[in-house]
């Protein structure tokens, strides 16, 4: 049964699709439903509406409405996606999208205005700045790790940036996803902010259509295909993807609180982050009292029986179980941890040792509560190994030696860097985030998603009255004309200045 | 291994070394290149009117000392570019230090125009060197005269450890394409540029594409005829009308259309004499096959030849040339004409330009000739292109400060100035944190509770209107 074509909601549309649907997680993604979407969202931006500034407040200000007022709501379904507490959900989901929000509202004002730039001589009766334009319908597909995070910051931006936008979360998190199309319509304006679920072959037919941005979070390999697809209609993209994330504990450390923030990073959300350290290069004069710390931390935290602690939570789903328990079974030793239960999709916070850069946790991506230590004999061993591997989205280094801290950051590549901590260099809204090389391109989070949804268009506005220095550009060339240019733009080495003159 | 690939892989192995790092190495390399434009001056005006006969004095303004503009630019900010940039702290952060490092992508592509060929090729290459990378440099094959100089003359000049210059056609390009690097600049059309981004998604590498397309030349009724047509006229032939960010096409109304004639034929007598073939002052087509594109547009063309409309083939001459009554559907303006003919089309309102201007696809650059400040804004506000200029052609993109780039199938990504230094280099966040202050960290550690919750959100919350905290 198809939705009628009247039906002012795709949230209509989609409950009447979830009536007629078989007994499937979700509902299938159509390319015809799609198109429709994108073709409604691109009459939506004709209208202009999303140029006005007030428009776009009253989105954002939905949008932080939308989250405070559904708070249960979300903390209920992202327990029943992740087994996430209820602290990390409002902390690490909602709280970090209203800061973005707020920060766009407080800001955006001085981001819609002209940047004026500095003139040159024959500029200078001119007005020359830069504006910062939406791009137009923009696709953004968020993953299933921090749902409401990766789905709504992205949206911020792109609201903020006066964009409309089609928004696909990931069908991983059924739960999410579902209360997001719900809800969204409900807040936003319905005709310029789309919602749609589907699996990883809608993906292919959603890529078909053109969109003039696409802002993806997940895998390197859905990266590609994204990239890929968005060349045929040379369509800008955001990629932000995982990948392993090397944390280096250094001989010259304390031990008990890197452990603790090590702990913190690595186990929240049961290991499932993009950010979080993936695997430790640990120095091995104190890889012993590490394994100690790490111990008595996740004791700490968790208590004696992880399984039974609110504040732990749970693989998202039997596939990405089956994943981690693989590996922890074929790498190296377990040192902390190491129970499982499949019908629970539960493994107990997990740190392995004696692990071999052969091993299978040392060469996939973890996604999941378990910690492989490999031990190094030098901080340069370490950075000779970080090296050889792809760039990272983020690294790590604990370390009370400024030099160490500082040859680490110098000798290697990654999105972003932390030193004596983690995760926390992803949630600073002042702080660009994103990847480089494998782990991605663009940036995003405060005025970079504003910056990444927008293009800046470079504006000169010249009158004819004054024809001062130009007449002399017009042919007939002359020889002397020449030199007179020639003269004025050497000045700029002088003078520390520039100058074009044309 | 190809040679391609140990072309890169050296670059890659010198990259490893760091010594494209320091800033004195960056600048030598950057005042190598100004010394090869000075020193080299006479062989590549000479080069450049074998290539497109482009006259002395274009090749001076265009290309040679806005390239030494862009290195002396680098030279003199480079230090403020390279420095980290601090970033406001939130309390909770107040004794830790967070800023944004620049850093090296590592070994990139260039790939070179033939229009422009050497700024085409130095402008981006200056922004790979000023943010610290190596590079492969491949010129266009169609300048063949320009690229065999510049082939010859960039190794002399810069470390060959660093910098290599390949050359070819579009077979070695696509295999050149196969190598992996950290960032591909492209300069030309859009079916090379899908291919080009196709190739880079295997390795996720981020490209900057500056492409084209059909600039629009709006004229509103109420400008200066006079001065509009003068201006027209430079930026339309200049190079012999083979500029990405020409005005491609013209939109007025038919009175303005019955005013702007006869000014556009003065100005191209005053500019290019009555017998533009003999001026030493107008450019030819780089090659048969673009030569006889651009003829046949004009032969196909519905419209009429107003102006010019000679043509030479053993010269590859084609007069300044415009047309008048032609139409949307027409095939001059199914493709960027790229030469030196300039399309009339008559609209009957502002609304009507700005409406056709958006049905198409965003233009690298938009122009517009009026004397009334509220159509600049009306016209600047409700279209969308790379770039915007009222009452001029061209200049916005000789503005160091300000960006250049494209928007939609114009282009991805922008350079010039200091964008050249961002768009070679990686923002990296960097946060560095003491020991110290454990005891607010416990707030955020399992187990969790409601009154840790209550004592961080009241740390952390960001008000409207109020400072930030996190």
């Amino acid at each position: 049964m198809l939705p009628s074509p009247s039906s002012p909601s795709p949230a209509r549309w989609f409950r009447t699709l979830r009536r007629t649907k078989s007994t499937e997680q979700s509902s299938k993604l159509s390319l015809s439903v799609c198109t429709e979407l994108l073709r409604k969202s691109r009459e939506a931006l004709a209208s202009g509406r999303t140029l006005r500034e007030e428009f776009r407040l009253s989105q954002l200000e939905a949008l932080v409405r939308m989250l405070v007022e559904n708070e249960d709501e979300f903390v209920d379904v992202l327990h029943k996606d992740l087994h996430k507490p209820r602290f990390e959900t409002v902390l690490s989901e909602l709280i970090l999208v209203k800061n973005e929000a707020l920060f766009a509202v407080n800001n955006l004002k001085k981001w819609m205005n002209p940047e004026y730039v500095a003139r040159s001589l024959v500029t200078s009766l001119d007005e020359c700045f830069v504006v910062s334009e939406p791009l137009g319908v923009v696709l953004i597909i968020g993953s299933w790790s921090s749902p409401v995070q990766l789905n709504l910051v992205p949206l911020v931006g792109a609201v903020a940036a006066g964009n409309c936008v089609i928004l696909k979360p990931s069908e991983i998190s059924s739960h999410t996803t579902e209360l997001l199309q719900r809800l969204i319509p409900s807040y936003l304006d319905t005709e310029c902010y789309h919602v749609i679920s589907g699996g990883p072959s809608d993906l292919t037919d959603l890529l078909e259509l053109k969109f003039d941005h696409i802002f993806y979070t997940g895998s390197r390999a859905t990266g590609q295909q994204v990239m890929q697809a968005a060349a045929r209609s040379l369509t800008p993209v955001t990629l932000v993807l995982g990948g392993k994330n090397p944390c280096y504990v250094d001989r010259e450390c304390d031990v008990g609180i890197a452990a603790q923030r090590i702990a913190w990073a690595r186990f929240h959300n049961a290991g499932q982050s993009d950010v979080a350290p993936d695997f430790v290069l640990c120095h091995t004069d104190v890889q012993a009292r590490l394994i100690l710390a790490l111990r008595s931390c996740l004791l700490q935290f968790y208590g004696p029986e992880p399984r039974h602690s609110a504040s732990f939570g749970r693989l998202v789903n039997a596939e990405l179980f089956t994943h981690v328990r693989d590996l922890v079974l074929a790498s190296g030793k377990v040192a902390v941890g190491g129970e499982m239960d499949e019908a629970e999709k539960y493994i107990a916070p997990t740190v392995l040792t004696d692990v071999l850069e052969s091993d299978p946790a040392m060469q996939q991506e973890i996604r999941g509560p378990v910690l492989p230590i490999m031990t190094v004999y030098s901080a340069d061993e370490a950075i000779n190994y970080i090296r050889r591997k792809e760039k990272p989205l983020c690294l790590y280094v604990f370390s009370s030696d400024r030099k160490v801290i500082s040859n680490m950051m110098t000798c290697t590549s990654s999105g972003s860097f932390c030193a004596n901590d983690s995760v926390l260099q992803s949630m600073m809204v002042v702080l660009p985030f994103g990847g480089v090389g494998a782990s991605g391109m663009g940036s995003y989070h405060g005025r970079c998603s504003f910056n990444t949804f927008s293009h800046r268009k470079s504006c000169v506005l010249r009158n004819t009255r004054v024809e001062c220095v130009t007449y002399l550009r017009y042919p007939p060339y002359e020889d002397r004309s020449l030199s007179l240019m020639m003269w004025a733009s050497s000045l700029s080495r002088r003078s520390q200045a520039w100058c074009q003159i044309l | 291994m190809s040679d391609y690939g140990a072309i890169v892989q050296k670059l890659r192995d010198s990259f490893g070394t760091r010594k494209t790092r320091p800033a004195e190495f960056r600048i030598s390399q950057l005042n190598s290149i100004v010394k090869l434009l000075r020193e080299n001056e006479g062989a590549i005006v000479e080069a450049l009117e074998r290539d497109l006969r482009k006259p002395k004095f274009e090749t001076m303004i265009s290309e040679i000392s806005m390239a030494i503009n862009e290195a002396n630019y680098a030279i003199n900010h480079l230090a403020s570019w390279m420095k980290p940039e601090h970033v406001e702290k939130s309390l909770v952060m107040k004794f830790d230090e967070c800023f944004i490092r620049k850093e090296p992508l590592g070994v990139v592509l260039i790939i070179g125009a033939w229009n422009y060929p050497v700024q085409l090729v130095l402008v981006p290459l200056i922004g790979a060197i000023a943010a610290g990378n190596c590079a492969v440099v491949k010129p266009s094959e169609l300048s063949d005269s320009t690229s065999s100089l510049l082939t010859e003359l960039l190794p002399k000049y810069l470390d060959q450890s660093c910098f290599s210059v390949v050359c070819g056609g579009a077979k070695e390009t696509t295999e050149l394409l196969e190598q992996r690097f950290d960032h591909i600049f492209y300069t030309g059309g859009v079916s090379v540029a899908r291919s080009v981004m196709r190739a880079a998604s295997c390795h996720l590498t981020p490209v900057t594409l500056e492409l084209g397309g059909k600039s629009p030349a709006l004229v509103e009724g109420s400008c200066d005829v006079t001065a509009t047509a003068r201006r027209l006229v430079w930026a339309r032939f200049f190079n012999a009308g083979q500029s990405c960010v020409a005005p491609d096409y013209v939109l007025c109304s038919p009175e303005t259309r019955r005013l702007l004639l006869p000014a556009l034929r003065d100005c191209i007598t005053q500019l290019y004499g009555t017998e533009p073939r003999e001026s030493r002052d107008f450019g030819r087509i780089i090659n048969q096959r673009h030569f006889e594109r651009i003829r046949d547009l004009l032969s196909n063309s519905q419209g009429r030849v107003e102006i010019g409309g000679e043509t030479e083939e053993g010269e590859r001459y084609i007069a300044p040339t415009v047309l008048v009554d032609v139409s949307e559907s027409d095939p001059v303006m199914q493709e960027e004409i790229f030469g030196p003919v300039l399309p009339i089309l008559t609209v009957e309102s502002l609304e009507e330009a700005i409406n056709f201007i958006n049905r198409r696809e965003k233009p690298l650059a938009l122009y517009l000739y009026t004397g009334d400040s509220k159509v600049v804004t009306k016209v600047m506000e409700c279209t969308s292109s790379g770039g915007f200029c009222s009452n001029d052609g061209l200049v916005h993109m000789t503005v160091i400060t300000l960006p250049f780039g494209g928007v939609g199938s114009s282009g991805v990504g922008r350079y010039h100035g200091r964008f050249s230094f961002d768009t070679f280099s990686h923002q990296r966040s960097c946060v560095l944190r003491g020991f110290g202050l454990e005891w607010a960290n416990q707030l955020r550690y399992p187990p969790y509770s409601e009154q840790k919750l209550e004592r961080l959100l009241q740390a952390t919350q960001e008000r409207k209107w109020s400072c930030t905290l996190l």
